[in-house]
């Protein structure tokens, strides 16, 4: 076991757990921040992504050992009262069916909107398909995506 | 045609002063035969003396409030039920919510999600909920402002006079409308007057989804509770012996506990379990049959020819009929397994004490849960609680309480609060599965190519009937036999989404397709010729309305411009599905020798749409799942453990394997009818009969891209 000081959501956590521990369970099972969601754990979903330094990363695969001073984004943090332009559009567009992959979805969103202010259909489907969604909101979620571009 | 109705059957209920406040309308969701609506007291509430199984509320600020029974796991019904009640009340959409109700099996018959039942069940009910407490407040403005009731007006939570110029909102009659009698009967509105059904509303989950907020049932944590993941034992395996030193070992592991074919290990947190889990030296032993893919392939094989037969429908003499017959079309379908695979990986809490219980989580069947835990425990169920949280995706899965169970085990183990988690691996490999099926189909044409025999013979697997003896083409052919074989297996099954017909929907759709090949005929011609036969000398029992099925079916032929483009190669599938109608052609283009699937036109009958955001959700969805799992994902067992462990290997479809999906409702005029599962069973013989259509290759096993036939077809899915 070790202290790590951690940079959440512009706020500093310190926690004492291995070092191997993914940055997932450090979120959900020692600081409450439950909006990232576990589903494969082994970088096939999404659904655990969350930003480092800007970059949509799994961290279901994020040793909490790699974080160092790194500025860790959840869907938590996103925005101030779920007013990201993200997070509208997906509202606006009503993308959700069970729920449970979309704050995944959007934090790989809104990082490759960061990236890619413009960007093309086939760079959205690119960007997306990194995420599942097993309710199959696939055609909401590219419909969200360009909305937040075109608003943003 | 606005309708009249019973309301109730009871009289005036006497209500004095309430503590609470507000007018609260009972009434039950699944007993349609004697609905009851009635006003009643808080006071009968607090006494639960009525065996209402759900309320009404309005508060004096005028909210509504319903609560609803059924789980929400991506299905919509908690958007959907208050917009059927909101319509009936006139009220403001903005103040109508649903709350989710807990298990209680004194007021509810059916808590469950599963079948596409609920709004079947519920609308009627929930319009007269609305329209009960519609009728009480215009009695109760009527008596305050003394004027004729006939005079009232309502428009979104306001009820107006204006003879008088008066008006108020909901919440300033409720303390009169609350001693109102409920009428005998009350008018249902006209359907044509309808200004919140039949409009996009949007999911009331919306905000808590987006912020990440604790919603699902692996978002539930409670201080001290304990974590726990189980390695189960292999089907057909039990345990010989179990060496837990090294998992012990791991900080963070507390306790490890062994029970039936299971051992759990316990902790502060999931991470450490995760790695000692690994750690655990189990050796297990064979305890019956343990089987394998390819043991499944020599079964179906030899009972297709030499099993034991059920016989589930007989119409005619098949024999002569085959006999007679210029041609004979046989053709066999196989499908593999599938797991769930919901994005939320099993959980469940529960905390097991000297006399009492308390479950909470995600589950389709409450009941059952509790069943279980009162059976392990010998804890009455009476003292035995169950809270319902959001599911993160079900299709079937959480209709099993296995993962209840092991909380409750691990619970009493342990003597504390658990949850119990699944990963990935454990829900892939741990045990309720789409059961592998194989059919038979045989056809029996005369010299024009008319269909005069049909014979099916399904072999399934621990399951009582892999046929449905009711489908089409039955009622339009006169010689028919279906037939059902049962092998035994250690594999636990369990219902997925569209259970049976998820394949057999596409089995049966591809075999029409190729009748109308040999018969010569075009397959929507093929169809509607059989439709007329079924309307005009239907031959035994059918499940069908065959009006409906015509209907679809020219429509979904208008829609994709059905053989009208020769570069556009076309596969239809039509089918009577879980009580909604859907009809589907799939377009596949030719480009430059590249067969590509651009798009899934899907017509469908689902009676009165309620709300058309949730009903094209659960329609592309249900395409999108029906596609996938026909294309790419198989489950296959060696040793009584099946080899795809994760996302890696157990493929699932994505984003860009999607193509178009155009979705068309027609309205017939019938009462609202489920869309969680029709539109799943017709997708793969849609697309399965465009890539004959485009290839010449007749694909009669899932998933596509396994199978031989498709090896070199270089199928890509692109949008237009
Ligand atoms: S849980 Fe991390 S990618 Fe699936
Ligand atoms: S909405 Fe259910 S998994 Fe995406």
């Amino acid at each position: 076991m070790a202290n790590f000081n951690l940079k959440i959501n512009g706020k500093s956590h310190t926690v004492d757990v291995e070092d191997d521990t993914p940055l997932l369970w450090v979120l959900r099972d020692h600081l409450g921040l439950v909006g990232t969601k576990f589903s494969c754990g082994i970088a096939q979903c999404g659904a655990c992504t969350v930003h480092l330094n800007g970059n949509a990363t799994f961290s279901c695969v994020t040793p909490v050992s790699s974080v160092g001073n790194g500025e860790v984004v959840t869907i938590e943090g996103l925005s101030e009262d779920g007013d990201h332009p993200v997070q509208k559009a997906w509202a606006e567009v009503d993308v959700a069916q069970c729920g449970y992959c979309q704050a995944g979805q959007i934090m790989t969103a809104a990082a490759f909107l960061e990236e890619n202010p413009k960007p093309s259909m086939e760079e959205i489907d690119n960007a997306m398909n990194r995420n599942i969604c097993r309710c199959g909101t696939y055609h909401k979620i590219r419909e969200a995506v360009a909305l937040a571009a075109k608003t943003n | 045609m606005a309708t009249l109705t019973k309301a109730s059957r009871r009289d005036f209920l006497k209500i004095a002063g309430t503590s609470v406040g507000g007018l609260v309308i009972g009434f039950n969701w699944f007993s349609c035969d004697s609905p009851k609506v009635e006003v009643i007291s808080t006071e009968e509430i607090l006494a639960q003396a009525k065996s209402f199984n759900s309320y009404l509320s309005i508060s004096p600020s005028g909210d509504v409030v319903i609560y609803s029974p059924n789980p929400e796991l991506g299905q919509n019904i908690k958007t959907s039920f208050p917009m059927v009640v909101a319509e009936e009340l006139e009220a403001d959409w903005e103040k109508v919510r649903v709350v989710q109700a807990n298990l209680d099996t004194e007021k509810y018959d059916r808590q469950l999600t599963g079948g596409s039942g609920a709004m079947p069940h519920s609308w009627e009910i929930l319009r007269k909920a609305g329209a009960t407490a519609k009728f009480v407040l215009v009695a109760a403005a009527a008596k305050t402002w003394n004027v004729p009731a006939e005079e009232i007006t309502l428009e979104k939570g306001i009820i107006s006079h204006k003879g008088s110029g008066k008006s108020g909102h909901f919440g300033e009659f409720v303390a009169e409308a609350s001693a109102m009698t409920a009428p005998e009967e009350v008018t249902l509105k006209d359907k044509k007057d309808f200004k919140i059904i039949g409009t996009p509303v949007k999911n009331v989950d919306t905000k808590e989804m987006y912020t990440g907020k604790p919603l699902f049932g692996l978002d539930f944590y409670r201080e001290g509770m304990k974590h726990a993941m189980i390695q189960r034992a292999p089907f057909g395996m039990k345990i010989k012996t179990v060496d837990e030193s090294a998992a012990r070992a791991v900080a963070g592991v507390t306790d490890v506990v062994t029970f039936g074919t299971s051992v759990a290990v316990v902790g502060t947190s999931t991470w450490p379990l995760m790695k000692a889990k690994k750690l655990l030296r189990i050796e297990y032993e064979p305890d019956g049959t343990v089987e394998s893919t390819t043991d499944h392939d020599r079964i179906f094989t030899d009972l297709m020819a030499n099993g034991k037969a059920e016989v589930k429908r007989s119409d005619g003499d098949v024999n002569q009929a085959f006999k007679s017959a210029a041609k004979v079309v046989v053709a066999e379908y196989q499908c593999p397994f599938l797991a769930h695979s919901p994005m939320e990986p099993e959980n469940f809490f529960a905390h097991v004490q000297a006399d009492k219980v308390e479950l909470i989580g995600p589950t389709q069947t409450p009941d059952r849960a509790r069943l279980a835990a009162a059976e392990i425990t010998g804890i009455p169920k009476e003292n035995i609680t169950v809270e319902l949280t959001r599911l993160g995706g079900g299709f079937g899965r959480r209709l099993r309480a296995d993962y209840v169970e092991e909380a409750v085990h691990v619970s009493k183990a342990i003597n504390g609060p658990v949850k119990v988690s699944w990963s990935r691996e454990d829900e892939l490999t741990g045990g309720a599965y789409r059961p592998a099926v194989r059919y038979r189909f045989e056809a029996a044409l005369d010299v024009e190519g008319n269909m005069i025999g049909y014979k099916l013979r399904g072999v399934g697997m621990n399951e009582a009937n892999s046929t449905r003896p009711n489908n089409f083409p039955c009622g339009a052919v006169e010689n028919v036999l279906i037939e059902n074989v049962v092998h035994t297996s250690p594999i636990t099954i369990n219902a997925w989404r569209a259970p049976v017909t998820n394949f057999l929907a596409y089995a049966e759709q591809s075999f029409l397709d190729e009748v109308a090949l040999e018969a010569g005929k075009d397959p929507v011609q093929m169809r509607l010729e059989l439709y007329e036969k079924a309307k005009s000398n239907p031959i035994g029992n059918t499940d069908y309305n065959v009006n409906r099925m015509i209907a679809v079916t020219k429509e979904v032929a208008e829609k994709s411009n059905w053989g009208k483009n020769p570069d556009v190669k076309q596969g239809i599938s039509v089918y009577f599905s879980h009580r909604s109608y859907v009809a589907q052609v799939a377009n596949i283009e030719m480009q430059g020798g590249t067969p590509v699937l651009k798009k899934i036109t899907a017509v469908t009958d689902c009676g009165m749409v309620v709300n058309p955001i949730g009903a094209n959700h659960q329609v592309r969805g249900g395409i999108v799942d029906g596609m996938g799992h026909a294309m790419f994902t198989n489950l296959t067992f060696e040793n009584g453990v099946p080899k795809q462990k994760n996302f890696d290997s157990y493929r699932l479809i994505r984003l860009k394997e999607v193509p178009e999906i155009d979705t068309y409702f027609l309205d017939s005029g019938f009462d609202p009818t489920g869309l969680g599962e029709p539109a799943l069973p017709p997708t793969g013989g849609a697309i399965a009969n465009a890539i004959f259509a485009a290839t010449g290759r007749r694909l009669r096993s899932q998933p596509f891209i396994e199978q031989k036939e498709f090896s070199d077809i270089k199928l890509e899915i692109r949008r237009a």
